[in-house]
């Protein structure tokens, strides 16, 4: 696992995160390749089923980045969006996860240097995690298959 | 409406962890307006069985149905073509949910994965308080429409106690006193004489005290 490379889902509101990795690019600010995002219209749609499917198929890592708080183009799906990050970090903390695999990131449209430095952080930050324990066990099961 | 809540995690893996085929099945009554076992958490928990299988590294088949109605002899019939595909069941409906099923489908063991909790109403999103408990004598008629035996903490027909407290109950300051609401709602109506009047010792033969209770139709019945 040393040249470990994470796969991250970045669920990013249009309004602010998703605009802010626009202007990452436009300006050519570096962030890593590890990190894909899924643009929704707000971070308020983001369910938690959303969060959990992106673990269940092997994400080591997930966030959802929505606007600062208060200042959520649809009133207060950044909140709700808050409080499924919680409900899912505790099913993940049940089932003996580490949480910090999911976050809850807030920007503004206009931070494309918060957006690369939040993305080269996160996945600084799952790479020391290591693989999801999903991960960990498939490569265990390969390994004895090819032994 | 019944009101429930999910059950720890770990209980639920405990339950399930000798199965490799699971039906599990939602309501979408009660449990989906409580947001305890409709169609989405049946979807969540399905995948957060699915994702503590994958840490172990072995796969389980959870086949995820909900039904409209877990209470309802004619709706649980559905299961029929699942139920040989399935080696137990998983319910996310009440308690009289599970029963429906275990009742019908003796040969399949059937686990509840929620805790029925009360009958209340919704206070506001996301808040339920109990408001009902069934006592088969409704006496909402003459308390304002204020119900003593849900809503005071003793149940006490001709309240409220000593331990009424600024309004407040004495068994916590963020328990409105059933009493004090049955009279500020009874002056509201310029009914203050029904207070005056002394209940009697109520019957509790039909809130079951009497037995499990029944509600026999003939007129329904076929
Ligand atoms: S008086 Fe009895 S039936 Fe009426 S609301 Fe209270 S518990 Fe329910
Ligand atoms: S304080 Fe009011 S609600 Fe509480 S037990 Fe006494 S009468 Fe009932």
């Amino acid at each position: 696992m040393e040249n470990f490379e994470p796969e991250i889902v970045a669920f990013c509101c249009h309004y602010c995160a998703y605009t802010a990795a626009d202007m990452a690019g436009s300006k050519h600010i570096y962030y890593p390749a590890n990190v894909k995002i899924i643009r929704v219209p707000c971070t308020g749609k983001v369910d938690t089923i959303h969060i959990m499917k992106a673990f269940e198929k092997g994400a080591d890592g997930v966030y959802v980045a929505g606007c600062l708080e208060g200042d959520c183009h649809f009133k207060n799906g950044n909140t709700r969006a808050k409080y499924r990050v919680e409900q899912v970090q505790n099913i993940l903390k049940d089932l003996g996860w580490e949480i910090e695999r999911l976050e809850m990131i807030n920007m503004s449209a206009g931070m494309g240097e918060r957006f690369a430095s939040t993305a080269l952080e996160f996945t600084k930050k799952i790479k020391q995690l290591g693989p999801s324990p999903i991960k960990i066990i498939n490569t265990e099961k390969h390994q004895q298959v090819a032994d | 409406m019944i009101t429930a809540e999910q059950k720890p995690l770990k209980e639920i893996i405990e339950y399930i962890s000798p199965y490799d085929r699971i039906l599990l099945v939602g309501c979408n009554e009660c449990v989906t307006v409580c947001a305890a076992g409709g169609r989405k958490e049946v979807g969540l928990l399905a995948s957060a069985l699915n994702l503590n299988c994958l840490k172990q590294g072995r796969t389980i088949d959870i086949k995820e149905i909900t039904l409209e109605r877990q209470c309802d002899p004619e709706y649980v019939e559905e299961l029929v073509s699942e139920i040989d595909r399935a080696d137990a069941i998983l319910s996310m409906a009440c308690g009289c949910g599970v029963q429906t099923i275990a009742e019908r489908y003796k040969e399949k063991p059937v686990f509840p994965a929620v805790n029925t909790k009360f009958m209340g109403a919704s206070v506001s999103q996301g808040i339920w308080a109990e408001r009902c408990q069934g006592c088969g004598d409704c006496l909402l008629g003459i308390t304002g429409g204020i119900c003593p035996v849900a809503r005071c903490s003793k149940h006490l027909l001709n309240g409220p106690c000593g331990g009424t407290s600024n309004g407040m109950c004495e068994i916590d300051p963020d328990v409105d006193c059933a009493w004090r609401l049955i009279w500020e709602r009874l002056k509201a109506l310029g009914m203050e004489k029904r207070y005056e009047e002394i209940m009697e010792a109520k019957d509790w033969r039909p809130a079951g005290g009497g037995g499990p209770r029944k509600i026999v139709r003939e007129d329904l019945s076929l």
